[in-house]
């Protein structure tokens, strides 16, 4: 077992964990976070994406130990009193139907609006293809991006 | 040219935000996996890694020593109680049904069916441990391709050999039509094996209390999977509970009664602990039932002006290896579509399920209907390119006119409404029709080597499943019918308790705007209930586009008779006899300005204190609805794609979708419905197959081999509504499979029409880049083999 010490929507947590434990399940399965869940085992589907200090990871593909010292921000922590403004922009585009990929799909566009708060809708798609949804066609997903891009979420 | 049906309050076509969103995007759902329960158990599988071997030895007892391992089961030690998972559709008096225990006890008939389970405290220590479980296995030969499964020399999947059944249906002098036709086109077209791939993975959790179970599972059959595990597998019905709590789409593919969720229960009750599975996608993708994998052969008689004389079908479809819940009924809601929205006088259907040793096929988006448009619309582009005229103009010169309607189809459906011209039109007008035929002749004639394809699709599907009677004419083992429940809440709000089973539909958002229409009460005073058969206790659950259709005219019939028990109380208050009375927007209402609110009446109901003589003193009412007919959506889609000749890559250029699906409730979640369709009829037809080996075992095992569009792969589609309304009281005909069912040979058509000029016509699905290159090399007599490419 390994010791570590990380903050998860800003609440730190120090934990000894097997070394081969994914982020993902010491986020669900250790600390109860069930907002990020798991789509596939190849980290191709981007469901389980979120924030390690700041930048997207897909939690699957990190270990927890990876994550020790580091700032978590999953799909619980990322309202601040109201909701940001992916979440309302997904909410008002309908850009969400199962809902299943919806927090990795907030988490990686708002690493993608970080990087470029201004996007077309070619770089909200090429900047979003490693997340994978199925029931939308991605149509309402770029109008979501491209509405919370106008209201500042990247800057 | 269209008619609109006016909506008669405001909240019917109201682009209402969904209700469902505030926990989604916020991470509060009950995904099944996210459950945990005191003492609760993990299981793991272990899989036959062959896909045809007798199991000559199960060793489990290595595994349950380890640490952590509660419980180790073999198929064998359940082989009294498991029984055998049902197929309710069998469709043929002789159809052959094999034995299919959720865990093999003698023999494996696919990679990926379970042999043995582990029960641990934890995920990863069950996990661990299916290593120590020994198998022997002696291999038997696979059964790999339908096309040689009835061979007299083919191996054989079960003892009684490769042939589930063959149903067959014809109308009209199909001889008639062919003799002396002066066209007749034949084709033979491959409906490639998909995965549905729903973004959640399968979870269940069982738990028993005493005699009672409760199981959370990610199902859209909550009420269906109760009646089942009642019926076969002998617990008694009013001791289960089924919950499907927020359920990550299903496209189909939780349409089902699974061997882990079967098993799930028994093993939660021999070791009376709460026990949960949760798949990972590489286990997904081998044993979630597949979709399509059918063989079509098509054959259609014309005049020389294109008129269709007749039209006959012959299918091969594989069952896989058993039969599953409708596995042996999916080729059969096809059968009724192949004549699409043309008129005919002969047609025939012969269609043959076959056993190989692969996954079973069952429901997937569309579910027979795909394949059928798809035959119909690529033979329709054949029957043009044949006589040299427009696609569109050969299905104009067939298809059933507007005035026309109610129409009897070839098949003995009655199609309520449509108007097909009015959709076509608006499409051609949307899409650019004329200026991009131009700018293709343009560029053929400048020999550019990157073509432009044109493609139509103009189906017509039957949904809303499905009126009893129809059902049991098909030996389908269920009625088709749905039930919605009001209760009138003394404070004047309402919940309403559906039969229906969302899994991204968004009907805790589209029954609230019914609802709140019918009672005349605000949209946010409406709480939708769903999905757990203790709170909703009847049903028959979401597919087939049904929900609305059915489980919506449910609601209406509900909130009739909540509206008749309050009327006869409002006339009391209002001291005047109840034929006096009359009802709109919420208020009851007599002349001279008197009048009660529907919420005014429910406390009154409630407080009882001044009922009327012998008026029960509730206003809740539930109700059932079993549809007279299928509803009929139809539409008209384009595609236009740019094809490399050079590289063989297919880039959609344009998309655009017009479709009439009767009277609108949330356009928002019509055109998310229609999007995500055709996102995903796009990726049968460029990307999606599962593929087996030559020795049976899947390739295709993660999403990094089973090719999901990605939003960088796929354009932006435009997407309008013509509105024929449907024969029912809310003018509705559904929309969840409309996109995928349209849009596969839109895509197909126009990478053909892409390379017709170079003799090229037809592109076995997925149209992908080597494909395409292949048939165009082949075409142009180079070097590359036909394999997988041109027809």
């Amino acid at each position: 077992m390994t010791q570590i010490n990380i903050t998860v929507d800003g609440v730190t947590y120090v934990d000894q964990v097997e070394p081969r434990l994914l982020l993902v399940h010491y986020l669900r399965d250790v600390l109860g976070k069930t907002g990020t869940p798991i789509g596939c085992d190849t980290s191709n589907c981007g469901t389980c994406t979120v924030l390690m200090d700041g930048v997207s990871v897909k939690s699957c593909s990190v270990l927890a130990v990876q994550a020790d010292g580091t700032e978590i921000t999953t799909i619980e922590g990322l309202a601040n009193g109201e909701w940001h403004p992916l979440q309302k922009a997904f909410h008002e585009e309908h850009a969400l139907q199962c809902g299943y990929c919806t927090p990795g799909m907030i988490l990686a566009s708002a690493d993608l609006l970080r990087d470029n708060p201004h996007p077309t809708d070619e770089q909200i798609r090429d900047g979003l293809e490693g997340n994978l949804c199925r029931c939308t066609g991605y149509e309402h997903i770029v109008r979501a991006v491209r509405r919370a891009a106008q209201a500042g979420a990247g800057q | 040219m269209t008619t609109t049906a006016q909506p008669p309050t405001a909240e019917l076509g109201k682009a209402r935000r969904r209700k469902e969103d505030a926990r989604l995007v916020t991470g509060q759902t009950t995904w099944t996996d996210n459950l945990v329960l005191p003492g609760m158990l993990h299981l793991a599988f272990v899989r036959s890694p062959y896909a045809h071997a007798r199991i000559t030895s199960v060793d489990v007892s290595a595994a349950r020593s380890l640490p952590g391992v509660v419980a180790a089961f073999s198929g064998a030690d359940f082989a009294e109680e498991q029984g055998s998972l049902p197929c309710a559709w069998p469709v043929t008096p002789d159809i052959v049904i094999p034995a299919h225990p959720p865990m093999a006890v003698e023999e494996v008939r696919y990679v990926g069916e379970a042999v043995a389970v582990v029960v641990a405290r934890d995920r990863y220590t069950a996990a661990d441990a299916l290593a120590s479980i020994d198998v022997g296995y002696d291999p038997l030969e696979p059964v790999l391709d339908m096309r040689t499964a009835l061979d007299e020399n083919s191996p054989k999947v079960h003892e009684s050999g490769n042939k589930s059944y063959e149903w067959v249906f014809a109308n009209g002098d199909l001889d008639a039509a062919f003799r002396d036709a002066p066209v007749v086109i034949e084709r033979n077209y491959r409906q490639q094996r998909l995965i549905p791939c729903a973004m959640e993975p399968r979870a269940v959790v069982s738990s028993w209390i005493g005699d009672d179970v409760t199981l959370w599972s990610a199902t859209q059959i909550p009420h269906v999977l109760r009646f089942a595990i009642a019926a076969f597998f002998g617990i008694p019905e009013q001791s289960i509970r089924v919950i499907a709590p927020d359920v990550g789409g299903g496209f189909g593919s939780k349409l089902q009664v699974t061997a882990e969720e079967v098993l799930a229960v028994l093993i939660s009750r021999r070791l009376g602990k709460p026990v949960k599975w949760t798949e990972s996608r590489s286990e997904g993708n081998m044993t979630v039932h597949h979709g399509r994998d059918q063989w079509q052969r098509i054959r259609l008689a014309a005049d020389s002006d294109g008129g269709i004389r007749g039209l006959s079908v012959d299918l091969l479809a594989d069952m896989g290896a058993y039969l599953m819940l409708v596995t042996p009924g999916v080729p059969l809601l096809g059968a009724f579509m192949y004549p699409g929205i043309y008129k005919m006088d002969a047609y025939s259907f012969r269609c043959t399920g076959i056993f190989t040793t692969k996954m079973p096929t069952d429901a997937y988006r569309g579910a027979g209907r795909p394949e059928a448009t798809f035959a119909i619309e690529r033979i329709m582009d054949e029957l043009a390119a044949e006589l040299g005229v427009d696609p569109l103009e050969v299905r104009e010169r067939n298809w059933i006119k507007h005035e026309e309607f109610p129409y009897t189809t070839v098949c003995g459906l009655t199609y309520d409404s449509g108007n097909y011209e009015a959709a076509t039109a608006r499409a051609k007008e949307l899409f650019g029709y004329e200026d991009l035929k131009a700018e293709q002749a343009e560029r053929n004639a400048r020999g550019d080597s990157v073509r432009l394809g044109i493609g139509v699709s103009t189906f017509t599907e039957m949904c809303g499943l499905a009126p009893s009677r129809v059902l049991g004419s098909l030996s389908y083992g269920a009625g088709g019918w749905e039930h919605a429940a009001i209760r009138m809440l003394p404070t004047g709000k309402v919940e309403v308790v559906t039969g229906s089973s969302a899994h991204g539909q968004g009907h805790e958002t589209a029954w609230s705007q019914i609802v709140a229409d019918q009672l005349g009460v605000p949209f946010e005073d409406i709480r939708v209930l769903h999905g757990d058969t203790q709170v909703a206790p009847k049903g028959m659950d979401t597919y087939g586009s049904r929900s609305l259709a059915v489980g919506g005219m449910a609601l209406v019939g509900a909130c009739d008779k909540v509206i008749a028990k309050a009327k006869v109380i409002a006339s009391a208050m209002l001291e005047a006899p109840p034929e006096s009375v009359e009802f709109a927007a919420g208020k009851f209402s007599v002349g001279g300005g008197k009048e009660v609110s529907i919420q005014e009446v429910s406390l009154a109901t409630f407080a009882a204190h001044n009922l009327p003589e012998g008026v029960e003193p509730s206003l809740d009412s539930d109700y059932t609805y079993d549809p007279d007919n299928f509803s009929f959506p139809h539409g008209t889609h384009l595609c236009a794609t740019e094809v490399d000749t050079e590289t063989g890559m297919v880039k959609i250029r344009s998309y655009v979708a017009v479709d009439d699906i009767g009277q609108v409730v949330n356009p928002l979640i019509v055109d998310g419905q229609v999007h995500g369709g055709i996102a995903q009829g796009i990726g049968q037809a460029l990307y999606e197959e599962a593929v087996y080996d030559d020795a049976g075992n899947l390739l295709t095992t993660t999403l990094a081999d089973y090719l999901l569009p990605s939003a960088a792969d796929l354009p932006s589609f435009v997407t309008d509504r013509t509105v024929s309304p449907a024969a029912n009281r809310l003018g509705v005909k559904g929309v969840g499979e409309a996109g995928t069912i349209a849009s596969t040979p839109a895509v197909v058509n126009a990478i053909v029409d892409a390379l017709r000029p170079l003799g090229i016509r037809d592109i076995t699905m997925p149209c992908t880049p080597e494909r395409v290159w292949r048939a165009i090399e082949t075409a142009r007599g180079g070097a590359a083999s036909s394999n997988g490419g041109a027809a």
